[in-house]
């Protein structure tokens, strides 16, 4: 069953500076139950408002939310469900742990909401702590506390009434790398044991790929792909969802009688099979883990740097006054100046540049 | 030199004791603070305590406190000031709250408003009501009267309630500012994850909001307080005509009375070391009722408070609000400008009784021009004098950090909550010849030297915390480039606090050019304040022409408030 269904979305801002401001357009979603869903993407894509709506925290311009099948937000019939009553769970950046509690007093404060028996709300904190393990500390005051014990003091309040549903904004990116690599796994486990959706907000890639079942990139307000993390990494949509997901090169080139060339050269075709949907102008997209560098075969380069990157090592390569990066574990193969040879397995074809997109972008970046 | 011995590093051991830039700033800073805090506060004690033949006498002391009309003011003064307190604690949350939180109309509008009470000085405050609802003179009063055949006036403003009502418009602020910037910097996930845990709109805004919002409206409360029960101008221009006395009021009646007798004057004092005990009390009280930690709740990412959607409520709200400031700000300033044109106080307000005459009157009598050229002088010099004196004792106490440090920062901030009237005592007796033979009674000076010692605490306050800001890492860092510590003053921490120092100035001129409390004891024949010039007019029953001079005074406050806000804004960062 959808346990989360979005359908036409739109959300739209006014600011005084701006002007109105599509924040939001066209979301259509379908989230199953136990699903582990990222909706992922730069700031001011869209995602935190998409989560801010399902949360009932700001208002439809216009579609509707279900959530386990009931309407919450239906923008035509002004229907509206407050956050309180939406029955979910949700962990913010900024921890939003109340300084003026202590941990049990802080945990226990939904429950003490829904008036439950004393005993039962002791229990019940007593548990949820254990499983962040925060337990004994139920008289300490959260100021005392780091980032991380923080952040599951939140989680702990969100698990205590057993939601259906946990919506998760942004909630790693205020702790170290180490802390945060270490609560991807507790989150993992707290899901497998309550047993709950999770909506999961994040402009951090490999945070997404992580933890996800399916991915959303969002991109200026709108979908731009769903998928799981491997579909997405391996064949994303747009140039935008490959540079987003990982480490990209970008080369210009032209498609000519079915054979590939740099931009500026109709000499020497690369050794790639033209893509059968495209012509003329435009992106080669290519990861540098997976371009083969030897010394003899493929299409001819010349090492301008090498780069010493401990597990990898990486070669900024001068095709033809075009540069590219290639990463490979081989070690000292070669040294600046040398002439190489690459090969491009698995490029994967898009449009070039659009100037206009980039500075639409740049204007949503101060919403 | 014990001051320094201690904080020596073995650094500085090793470079042996020098009597360099630090020790020259501890040292004039001691001087000074003990010349306008210490002082007069000694003199005060001494004075209370001893005769004049310098014999221990505490029977005085004793007679003054227990006589039935001083036991009176002390009741005034605690009741008045305790329902003032809390009038201004419930008014200024829940405006705080309204126009920092929800989504009610026109908040650019309300904001500005809202300011206005603030800036207005609270005596000119007290004269607009007394014009409005005194007895049956009181203009309202007579339109009311008339309009519904009354047979005597429905609010009598001259009274107990009048004053405590009058103090709650013109202090609420206090607490309104405090809150409602704490609660536009509060992080708004802390209500949602509430909201997201099951609770209503009112449950969050009781366990949540106003919990964390307990620091700020305890400090606000703790300026309501301090103020209004050191607070002479409402209590004396609506108190006087009913006998309703307060204790500043009290001490300035005995100052009058005394007439420079020393027995009239050690009345005064002993008032005055009551009201500074009640005041002492006040803060341990306030302490108690509203002790709590700094809660930081200023962080994560900036976002657009969510605002609270007062549904149904939105309009009515507003229209409450509306009638608030029409009668708190626009209806008060309307009829004190009115009776300003009349031709005499008492005529109805008709058109043919309007003329400029008052005007033309007030500025051509060359005591008013004089008093606006000393309140001038005096708001420009004092700015000037505590601007630096505060840059110097925050460097002191947050930079060099002598021995004894704490003592310093106490000495500077006590006149703070020392109330104006009994500072103003300690300086005349300190300056009236007694010591050295310096005698600046009756001169603009001892007002001077009272302001610097009133405001002084401001400026300290706003460059201790610029300062604080200042990494030590900058200074040293010029000290790596061959900077002397004095340079490394000069070229790199004074810059760096510069807009603080800014904005630390006006927080003395503003204030300076409204006074009134400490100045009233403190004039001379050719040194009155604008606020003293103004109080004597409508003492005199020159009702107009103070409504005048009022009315100038308030649209130059409400003009130079504009100008700085406008300055500091746009140096914000300098």
């Amino acid at each position: 069953m959808d346990q989360i269904v979005l359908k036409n979305v739109k959300k739209t801002f006014t600011t005084k500076a701006l002007g109105t401001v599509t924040a939001v357009e066209n979301i259509n979603l379908n989230i199953k139950e136990g699903e582990c869903f990222s909706i992922l993407g730069p700031s001011g894509c869209g995602k935190t408002t998409t989560l801010r709506m399902i949360a009932g925290f700001e208002d439809l311009s216009e579609g509707e939310i279900y959530l386990g099948g009931k309407p919450v937000s239906i923008k035509e019939k002004g229907l509206y469900v407050p956050p309180e009553n939406r029955g979910l769970g949700m962990v913010f950046q900024a921890f939003a742990v109340w300084p003026h509690m202590n941990i049990f007093d802080n945990v226990a404060f939904p429950l003490k909401v829904q008036k439950r028996p004393k005993d039962e709300i002791e229990s019940r904190v007593k548990s949820a702590l254990k499983s962040v393990s925060l337990d004994g500390m139920e008289k300490v005051f959260p100021g005392d506390l780091s980032g991380g014990q923080q952040q599951r003091i939140a989680l702990a309040r969100a698990i205590v009434v057993n939601p259906k549903v946990m919506l998760l904004d942004e909630p790693l990116s205020n702790l170290d790398p180490k802390l945060r690599e270490n609560m991807r796994f507790e989150i993992k486990a707290l899901q497998k044991k309550y047993n709950f959706t999770i909506i999961f907000v994040t402009h951090d890639q490999s945070e997404a790929m992580a933890l996800s079942d399916r991915m959303l990139v969002m991109d200026m307000g709108k979908m731009v792909q769903i998928d799981t993390p491997t579909n997405l990494y391996n064949h994303p949509a747009t140039k935008f969802v490959h540079d987003f997901l990982g480490q990209s090169n970008f080369t210009n080139v032209v498609e000519k009688d079915g054979k590939i060339y740099l931009e500026g050269d109709d000499k020497h075709p690369l050794p790639v099979k033209a893509p059968t949907d495209r012509k003329g102008e435009m992106l080669m997209a290519t990861r540098p883990n997976t371009i083969e560098i030897n010394h003899n075969d493929g299409f001819e380069g010349k090492i301008i740097k090498r780069i010493f990157l401990t597990d990898l090592i990486e070669y900024l390569v001068d095709i033809k006054g075009q540069v590219i990066r290639v990463q490979t574990p081989h070690r000292n193969m070669f040294a600046a100046n040398d002439t190489c040879y690459l090969k491009f397995p698995s490029p994967m074809w898009y449009e070039r540049e659009d100037e206009k997109a980039a500075a639409e972008r740049a204007k949503r970046m101060l919403i | 030199m014990a001051l320094f011995k201690d904080k020596r590093t073995d650094l500085e051991k090793q470079e042996g004791f020098k009597f360099g830039l630090e020790q020259g700033l501890t040292l004039t800073s001691v001087i000074l603070l003990a010349v306008i805090v210490v002082i007069p506060v000694a003199m005060i004690i001494l004075n209370t305590f001893w005769d004049a033949d310098g014999h221990l006498d505490l029977a005085t002391f004793w007679n003054v406190i227990v006589r039935s009309d001083n036991l009176k003011a002390i009741r005034n003064t605690v009741f008045i000031s305790f329902s003032a307190t809390i009038g201004c604690a419930l008014i200024g949350v829940f405006f705080a709250w309204l126009l920092g939180r929800s989504d009610i109309p026109a908040k650019g509008l309300m904001r500005t408003l809202f300011s206005i009470p603030f800036m207005i000085p609270p005596f000119l405050g007290a004269m607009c009501w007394d014009l409005m609802f005194s007895g049956r003179g009181g203009y309202i009063n007579k339109l009311l009267m008339s309009l519904f055949s009354l047979e005597s006036p429905p609010i009598e403003i001259n009274s107990i309630g009048g004053i405590i009502f009058v103090e709650i418009i013109y202090f609420f602020s206090f607490v309104y500012l405090q809150v409602i910037s704490s609660l536009e910097r509060m992080d708004p996930t802390l209500e949602e994850s509430a909201r997201i845990a099951g609770a209503n709109q009112m449950y969050v805004i009781r366990k949540i909001t106003l919990p964390l919002m307990i620091p700020s409206i305890s400090a606000g409360v703790l300026l309501v307080l301090i103020s209004t029960l050191s607070h002479y101008g409402v209590p004396s221009i609506l108190g006087f005509s009913q006998n309703i006395y307060t204790l500043p009021t009290k001490i300035v009646e005995r100052m009058y009375a005394a007439n420079g007798s020393f027995e009239g004057i050690r009345e005064a004092t002993a008032l005055s070391i009551l009201l500074v005990v009640i005041v002492a009390i006040g803060l341990v009280v306030q302490r108690a009722v509203l002790n709590v930690g700094r809660y930081d709740i200023i962080k994560g990412k900036s976002m657009r408070p969510t605002l609270i959607k007062l549904r149904g409520a939105r309009i009515p709200l507003f229209i409450i609000s509306l009638v608030f400031l029409a009668f708190v700000v626009i209806v008060p300033l309307v009829v004190l400008v009115l009776v300003s044109f009349l031709k005499a106080y008492g005529l109805p307000i008709i058109r043919e009784n309007f003329s400029v005459v008052n005007y033309v009157k007030v500025f051509s009598q060359k005591s008013v021009i004089q008093a606006i050229k000393n309140s001038l002088f005096l708001s420009v010099s004092a700015g000037v004098i505590c601007l630096f004196l505060g840059v110097m004792v925050a460097y002191v106490v947050y930079k060099v950090k002598p021995r004894g440090r704490g003592l310093i920062e106490m000495l500077a901030v006590l006149p703070y909550s020392l109330p104006g009237t009994v500072l103003s005592i300690g300086v005349i007796l300190a300056w009236s010849g007694k010591i050295f033979g310096i005698k600046l009674y009756n001169t603009i000076w001892i007002i001077l030297v009272a302001y610097c010692a009133r405001y002084l605490s401001y400026t300290l306050k706003s460059s201790a915390s610029a300062l604080q800001q200042v990494h030590y890492s900058l200074e040293e860092a010029s000290r790596s480039c061959g900077a002397t510590k004095m340079r490394a003053l000069l070229d790199i921490t004074l810059p760096l606090i510069r807009p603080a120092m800014v904005s630390g100035f006006f927080m003395v001129f503003l204030p300076a050019m409204r006074e009134l409390t400490t100045s009233v004891l403190l004039y001379g024949p050719k040194s009155r304040t604008l606020g003293v010039q103004i109080y004597q007019l409508r003492d005199n029953g020159y009702m107009c022409q103070a409504s005048a001079l009022a009315a100038v005074t308030i649209v130059i406050i409400i003009v130079s408030n504009k100008i700085v806000e406008f300055i500091t804004k746009d140096r914000k960062g300098v």
